[in-house]
């Protein structure tokens, strides 16, 4: 059965656990990062949703995952507020295919 | 700066060369017209992707305002008791799509328990701000799972671009013009001998004439 994890600090992935997710409770960049890779290494979460701040904290470790198409690791706004990771993100991935930023006219 | 390929330099070798040159044009073709397509494609997944983006993390930071609102009138520990049995579990289907023969993850999602009661604790000790919270996270969690979708299919589409952009530019600008500078230098080769093998000729029919008729 495969489900969703979120990883996170206590008061950004504890709302998850209402609506089904399976929640991870991280304190530490460190903490995130092995639950991480155990939950990557699982195969049965496809989907793991990461607080912002983690996910910036450990782009090594999400790079490793990069290539495969499973599992997706996806940044989300903690509940500190958005820090502009995701749209950030798909900036980064646009340059790297195209060479330049063409898509955002703002 | 085109380099020379390290070849003996005979006809064989030349053909050798014609048909190498041959197939990387063909490949820069192919290659060329698979990043043109895979470029179009992963434009169309990026738009979809930032708009569902800014979607959800307004509608995320809406929830977490409303459960930092719970947070405020709840003690931490009834807010966890309340929580933590899901009366309802997501379960994902994963699959695979191909686009431009790269493997992309398809999500289907369906939802454990009963649909009408999302609840997972009992309305007298929560406060009805818990409720709202709960309500809209649950509406969004579609779009999280579309959302996780198209930015995975964006991530691996943009290191197959760069792979395929790598590829073309290598063939373009590295094998292609030095199959071609080898080619000519080869020809030029050949044709040189030619021209040493023919005055050789003339050379030696004139010191055979000469002895043979004794100017």
């Amino acid at each position: 059965m495969k489900k969703i994890a979120c990883i996170g600090d206590k008061d950004s992935v504890l709302c998850f656990m209402a609506i089904g997710c399976s929640v991870f409770i991280a304190e530490s960049a460190e903490e995130a990062a092995k639950t991480l890779r155990n939950l990557a290494a699982d195969e049965s979460y496809p989907i793991i949703f990461l607080t912002e701040k983690y996910y910036n904290a450990m782009p090594g470790v999400i790079d490793d995952y990069a290539e495969k198409a499973l599992p997706a690791i996806i940044s989300l706004p903690g509940s500190s507020g958005s820090e502009g990771t995701g749209l950030a993100n798909i900036k980064a991935l646009v340059e790297k295919a195209i060479g330049a930023d063409i898509t955002f006219n703002n | 700066m085109a380099q020379l390929i390290k070849v003996n330099p005979t006809r064989m070798e030349l053909s050798k060369l014609k048909k190498r040159l041959k197939t990387a044009q063909r490949g820069h073709k192919l290659l060329k017209d698979k990043r043109d397509e895979l470029v179009k494609q992963f434009l169309e997944l990026v738009r979809k992707n930032r708009e569902l983006r800014t979607e959800v993390e307004m509608k995320l930071k809406l929830s977490h305002e409303a459960f930092a609102g719970v947070s405020a009138v709840m003690s931490p520990q009834s807010l966890e008791e309340a929580l933590i049995y899901p009366k309802q579990s997501v379960v994902l289907e994963p699959s695979e799509k191909n686009i431009m023969s790269v493997d992309v993850p398809v999500f289907e999602y369906k939802m454990q328990g009963n649909q009408s009661d999302i609840f997972s604790y009992g309305f007298a000790f929560t406060s009805g701000e818990l409720d709202d919270a709960v309500q809209g996270l649950s509406d969004v969690l579609s779009q999280l799972v579309e959302l996780a979708e198209t930015e995975k299919s964006v991530m691996l589409l943009a290191s197959e671009i760069e792979k395929t952009r790598r590829r073309v530019n290598a063939l373009e600008h590295v094998l292609i013009p030095n199959l071609q500078y080898t080619i000519k230098n080869i020809m030029m080769k050949l044709d040189e001998n030619e021209r040493g093998n023919t005055t050789r000729l003339m050379k030696v029919k004139d010191m055979v004439l000469k002895q043979n008729s004794g100017y």
